[in-house]
């Protein structure tokens, strides 16, 4: 029963990222987490020259969807490595620092594939704070859909 | 019952009198002579401002206090009044009886202020805390470290040296169950709280900073002496152990907050983790929601600040900010061994050893002394997600750094050593895992009573961790409660161990990441599934010390009671003659 809703829920959720998917990929500019920043110290992260010059333009993640707070968003955290926040060790807040802040087309219903997916979208750079929820974001993806790997 | 009360049934409530009210401090409170502290009685529904009395030992408890309580007619969110009056003290060492009353209903606590010797035995006091340390965290280590031989070990731990213990009981003002905010809070306030709360009572309104405080050590021995004050951890500076050496609030989480309230106790050494909280909105990296740069502010204030290894050891005399990393330090196993984690990001940190010996060489400076918190935050850290290699080999750094500790106090003999948890992990070693045994069960190669042996660690010129820890026939731990895993039987030697992840459900599922390690095995949870890790253990945490003042510890002891033997030994309030 379980396993024929996932099923049903993941199919459901995959198909806007497939439909849309086709021409956002074409040319998007492949970019990894360790690509990200030149130089992260305690004192701050500093942008890499790769990820300024690929502000504006198409490029494709691979990461992880972090659990989003409601389980239909229409932006969710992909990060490096898969997350399991723990409410007594960790707040809302503790996400690591390089997360990228992945906004949908339109709100989507969140599905854990429990593997890593793909996302494509624009880039954009620089500190942002969503107005709906007040959740701070250096480098996001907009316009973005994705698919699991 | 109370906001059935206040939305189905609100006019009969406006009608009836009270039926109980809360006070706090709650009953059996102690309380340091002279220390300041919050008193507030939250009656259960409205009452008129004429008709609320509070009482200390008869007489009107304004004047006992030298403070009117002021009448809250309705608190935000409730359809309840109450009385509040903070920061009063009571000088007075004995039992008062604490009476509120409104119309017919009445509530009564006592509580017990104590004063302390007049003359302190402790120049210094070291509180070592080992973020969930278990019993098996100390077998394991020694095991693991020293190595055995015909069942008697090969050598001892340094904690293993000290002299005086107690059974100490963690739970929690709500529950039996606990966290680190309320247990370090209860050993350094003297007072117990509830789960995520902070120097404060936990009152019924939303507001998570104006709870009834109470105050913290580094309050209590910056007001009463010239001691200096360090902090050593490998967490962010504002977790909830280091935190509750200075702060305030019902929320562990509000931790820009934190560092605000650390930083303006200006701690005369700060070492750990946790540098997005000191770094305004602007910075990349940064986790505040303002332009506070709280690390220009300490240069301001004439604070040394180390980013690194390197900088903490060149670093000049003063008051001294090392600042790590921007989240939690990576933990020993990675740091020494196995290079994962983030420590290609942060290649250079120090450890908790290097670290205790920069606080020690600076703090000994102090010709008052000094009260010195050094926490090794991640064998918590690594309990939780069932990775028990990472968790003994912080555990290993841990007791290094108390041999540290145990030098310097050879050396200065009028120091007082404290070593304990804050709350236990359900954590046990049952033998060893043996991969020569045949076959490919896992399972089978658990080797329980007399076939497990013991394990092959190997230690290089004398080292006290071993060179690696996948060796073939290791420390077999396994926890009493988990999530949804897979079960590996082995080290993570990728990467610190994520059992499980949440799903869309907000269930924790187990991380597909590890199906397929050769042996692993599915383990259903069996605690409930929004759970994400391990859980806490409610089991008593064993507590030793060493040192003058530490023969106050005996038997069975509240967290609470440990805070009143740390301000005997320092002298906190000294009994008016």
């Amino acid at each position: 029963m379980t396993l024929v809703r996932r099923r049903f829920l993941e199919a459901l959720a995959l198909m806007p990222a497939v439909l849309l998917a086709a021409p956002a990929r074409a040319g998007a500019l492949p970019l990894s987490f360790d690509e990200l920043y030149s130089g992260v110290s305690p004192l701050g992260l500093i942008f890499s020259d790769k990820l300024k010059e690929a502000r504006g333009k198409s490029v494709v993640m691979q990461g992880f969807m972090a659990p989003p707070l409601k389980a239909e968003a229409k932006f969710f955290v992909l990060t490096q490595q898969p997350m399991a926040l723990c409410p007594f060790c960790s707040s809302d807040a503790d996400w690591p620092d390089n997360i990228v802040v992945v906004y949908l087309n339109y709100p989507q219903t969140f599905v854990q594939s429990n593997a890593p997916i793909r996302v494509t979208g624009l880039l954009e750079v620089g500190s942002w704070r969503d107005p709906e929820t007040g959740f701070l974001s250096l480098v996001r993806l907009v316009g973005a859909s994705f698919r699991t790997v | 019952m109370k906001s059935l009360c206040a939305s189905v049934f609100l006019i009969p409530c406006l009608v009836a009198p009270a039926s109980a009210a809360t006070i706090f401090p709650l009953d059996r409170a102690t309380i340091l002579a002279g220390s300041p502290f919050d008193v507030k009685v939250e009656f259960d529904g409205l009452v008129k401002a004429g008709d609320a009395k509070v009482t200390i030992d008869g007489k009107p408890a304004d004047s006992v206090l030298g403070k009117p309580l002021a009448f809250i007619e309705k608190e935000d969110g409730t359809e309840a009044s109450a009385l509040l009056a903070r920061a009063v003290t009571l000088g007075a060492p004995g039992r008062h009886t604490i009476t509120a009353t409104a119309g017919s209903d009445t509530k009564t606590v006592t509580w017990e202020v104590y004063a302390t010797p007049a003359k302190a035995e402790a120049r210094n006091v070291i509180f070592f805390l080992g973020d969930g340390l278990s019993v098996a965290h100390r077998t394991a280590a020694r095991l693991m470290s020293r190595g055995m031989t015909e069942g008697k070990a090969d050598g001892r731990l340094a904690m293993d040296d000290l002299d005086h213990m107690a059974f100490i009981g963690t739970s929690s003002t709500g529950s039996i169950a606990t966290d680190s905010a309320n247990t370090m809070s209860a050993y350094m306030t003297g007072h117990k709280t509830a789960v995520n709360a902070l120097g404060v009572y936990v009152d019924r309104t939303k507001d998570s900073m104006d709870d009834p405080r109470v105050e913290t050590m580094a309050e209590a021995v910056r007001r009463t002496t010239k001691k200096a004050v360090g902090v050593v951890v490998t967490s962010e500076l504002e977790d909830a152990t280091p935190a509750a050496v200075f702060a305030h609030t019902r929320k562990r989480a509000e931790k820009a907050a934190i560092a605000d309230m650390i930083m303006a106790l200006k701690p005369d050494v700060l070492l750990g983790g946790g540098s997005a909280y000191f770094l305004p909105q602007a910075v990349p990296g940064s986790k505040r929601k303002d332009d506070k740069d709280l690390i220009q502010d300490a240069r301001a204030a004439g604070y040394t600040v180390a980013t690194t290894s390197t900088e903490l050891k060149a670093a000049g005399p003063g008051p001294l900010l090392g600042l790590f990393h921007t989240g939690n330090m990576d933990v020993a196993l990675d740091r020494m061994q196995l290079k994962k984690g983030t420590v290609a990001k942060f290649p250079d940190q120090p450890g908790l050893v290097d670290m205790t010996q920069a606080a020690l060489d600076r703090l000994s400076q102090n010709k008052d002394g000094f009260f010195l918190m050094v926490e090794a935050s991640s064998i918590d850290k690594m309990s939780h997600p069932l990775d028990w290699e990472r968790a003994v080999f912080d555990t290993i750094e841990f007791d290094q750094a108390i041999g540290l500790a145990r030098k310097f106090q050879a050396e200065h003999p009028d120091t007082l050593i404290v070593v304990t948890g804050d709350h236990t992990h359900g954590v046990s070693i049952v033998g060893t895992i043996d991969d020569d045994k045949p076959g490919p069960d896992m399972r089978e190669k658990v080797g329980t009573y007399a076939a497990a042996g013991f394990p092959n660690y190997t230690h290089t010129n004398g080292s006290p961790y071993p060179d690696r820890v996948d060796v073939s026939r290791r420390l077999a731990l396994f926890a009493t409660n988990y999530p949804d895993y897979y079960e590996t039987f082995r080290p993570k030697m990728d990467g610190p161990f994520v059992p499980a992840i949440q799903n869309e459900n907000k269930q924790y599922v187990a991380n597909e990441a590890y199906k397929t390690v050769p042996g692993a095995v599915f383990r259903e949870g069996n605690i409930p599934r929004d759970e994400d890790t391990a859980v806490h253990a409610v089991d008593d945490v064993v507590l030793q010390a060493a040192g003058p003042g530490a023969g106050e510890f005996k038997g069975y002891m509240e967290e609470s009671d440990v805070f009143r033997v740390l301000a005997d030994a320092m002298a906190l309030a000294p009994a008016a003659k």
